[in-house]
């Protein structure tokens, strides 16, 4: 299959031609294939919400080019704005965007400069809601009224609405607990099941990743470092470390485990992984409870 | 497109105009502008410029930060120039409709432009080359007499210096909200003044709630460390006049005679 973003030797740089100039992308070259669950990881500072802005033509590359469907997206401005409805971004803290008055105008607001009429709209409205889990009596209400958690849904069902073919979203369970951030990874996957689009989900959280994706990209310094399934990711620990990433809690024991001569499988990454693997170790039932 | 206005930004640096005294720098932008105001020839325009050129070089700003911050005021010189060129009574030059062009209204257009493009140059420099704690440090201390009189002078100081603070913070701020809002579809750059007036509410809505939330935070944590204004204050950084501050206000001094001088004989 043909990817459906694509970039070629994408490089940017921050401040060209004034003292604070600052390269935040060094020639990436990536894509993501339709339908697929990616994750991007990277150390702060690496790069990756730049990237993210430049797959929907927010930020112009300072060389290279980006791929929608096959086509440059900066190639007029017609295109740059039907990439916008196609590639949603949802940004790092998108509940400081919230503004109308209530949570369903929030919601419609992006439907709404799509040109769509106000029936599509309203389907629109309710069927990204209710994949985030906002009640209709939530819709009523003024954005501001919600918790922190509700808040952060509100925002990025706004970006469900327009029913992106690829759905990115920077860091989207910054700040939450973790129950929130179990909530908000669920509505994501719900939205990846139902719709069959793309999502790529940006995160520090090396769990929240492997638990996730099916493709893991890992950027450091503004170069992409590593391309792989979870597994092959997690494996090269120690190359990792040195990027100043943490290996899931899970794998580091294996790890130790490992070292201390007990023969387990290196690429495990959460607890039920590890549980079975123990267990089939130990020789004993495979059924953990 | 936001990042483009660069008031009030310092740029960190290591020359003798960055190491003058913030109370010499501001006496002598104020040196410098009533000089500037005093040149109306070609001759002590022509010196006010060498004067600035010098400046520039010593200070090693980069010309396209002076011009960038300019065009923000295109427009207005532009209008003031055509309003000056038709409008100063003279000798016409040519004519156009019912309005006459003048080779009066051309000098003072030519003087206008001089004078203000050298004043908002010569003001960014100051604050390209002074950090925003030191200038109003500096400006404290010059409007310290006024707390006599009761001016909260401290006061104001600190509040001048929190906005210098938080613009590139709202700008940048405003930058990532347009963004956000852009991803959704908004279209900031076009139809008439009335739509984009109304296409500005979901970038300002969010950014004054930004901007509160932050005034919020910073006010909670000026009181949690006690703050309750100047009095009885101490600094941690004490300002001292050196030998470079008094060549450079030797300097201004001749700047502002040679200037008025030049005035009175007529030059
Ligand atoms: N608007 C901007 N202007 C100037 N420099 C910027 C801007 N945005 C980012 N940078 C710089 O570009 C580099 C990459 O930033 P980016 O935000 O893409 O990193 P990131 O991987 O998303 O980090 P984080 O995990 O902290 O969100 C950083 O060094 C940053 O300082
Ligand atoms: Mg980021």
């Amino acid at each position: 299959m043909s990817p459906i973003l694509q970039t070629k030797t994408l490089t940017h740089t921050y401040s060209l031609g004034t003292p604070f100039e600052q390269a935040a992308l060094r020639g990436v070259d990536f894509h993501v294939e339709p339908g697929e669950l990616l994750g991007i990881i990277g150390h702060t500072g690496s790069g990756k919400s730049t990237l993210m802005q430049h797959l929907n033509g927010l930020i112009k590359p300072t060389e290279g080019q980006v791929y929608f469907d096959g086509t440059d997206i900066h190639e007029s401005k017609e295109t740059t704005r039907s990439v916008r409805a196609q590639v949603g971004l949802v940004f790092q803290y998108p509940e400081y965007q919230l503004f109308e008055e209530t949570v369903y105008r929030d919601i419609a607001f992006g439907p709404k400069n799509m040109g769509l009429g106000g029936a599509e709209v309203d389907i629109r409205v309710r069927e990204a809601a209710a994949l985030v889990g906002l009640t209709t009596e939530q819709l009523d209400k003024s954005p501001f009224a919600l918790s922190g958690g509700q808040k952060r849904r509100a925002a990025i069902a706004g970006v469900m609405a327009m029913r992106p073919r690829v759905l990115i979203l920077d860091e989207p369970t910054a700040g939450l607990d973790p129950r929130g951030r179990d909530e908000i990874i669920g509505n994501i996957k719900a939205f990846h099941r139902e719709t069959g689009a793309a999502v790529v989900l940006v995160s520090h959280s090396m769990e929240e990743i492997a638990r996730t994706v099916s493709r893991v990209v890992v950027m450091s310094g503004g170069q992409i470092v590593m391309n792989g399934t979870g597994r092959s990711i997690f494996a090269q620990g120690a190359e990792l470390h040195a990027m100043g990433l943490a290996v899931p809690e899970v794998t580091q024991i294996v790890m130790r485990l490992r070292t201390l001569g007990i023969d387990l499988p290196c690429d495990i990454f959460t607890v039920e992984q590890a549980a079975q693997a123990i267990l089939t170790r130990a020789g004993g039932d495979t059924d953990a409870s | 497109m936001l990042r483009d206005i660069t008031l009030g930004q310092y740029f960190p640096g290591d020359t003798v105009i960055h190491r003058l005294d913030p109370r010499t720098k501001l006496i002598m932008v104020m040196v410098y502008l009533v000089a500037l105001f005093s040149a109306g020839t070609a001759l002590t325009l022509g010196m006010m410029a060498v004067f600035l050129g010098t400046i520039i070089c010593v200070s090693k700003t980069k010309l396209c930060l002076l011009v960038r911050g300019l065009r923000p005021l295109a427009i207005i010189l532009v209008f003031t120039g055509t309003l000056n060129i038709f409008l100063t009574p003279g000798e016409p030059i040519f004519r156009v409709w019912i309005l006459t062009a003048t080779y009066e209204g051309l000098r003072h257009a030519l003087v206008l432009l001089a004078r203000i493009g050298m004043m908002v140059m010569g003001t960014f420099i100051l604050t390209y080359t002074t950090s925003p704690m030191n200038l109003t440090d500096g400006l404290e201390m010059l409007l310290g007499p006024l707390k006599r009189i009761r001016v909260p002078v401290h006061e104001l100081a600190m509040i001048m210096n929190m906005a210098l603070r938080f613009v590139p913070t709202l700008l940048a701020e405003a930058d990532k909200i347009m963004s956000a809002q852009k991803a959704r579809g908004a279209d900031f750059e076009s139809g008439n003044i009335l739509r984009r007036g109304q296409a500005m509410i979901p970038l300002l809505i969010p950014l004054f709630m930004s901007a509160f939330r932050r005034a919020d935070e910073l006010a909670i944590a000026m009181e949690s460390r006690c703050y309750h204004g100047g009095e009885g204050r101490t600094r941690m950084r004490q300002l001292r006049l050196g030998l470079r501050d008094a060549l450079a206000g030797l300097v201004g001094a001749l700047l502002l005679t040679a200037i008025i001088g030049l005035g009175v004989l007529g030059l």
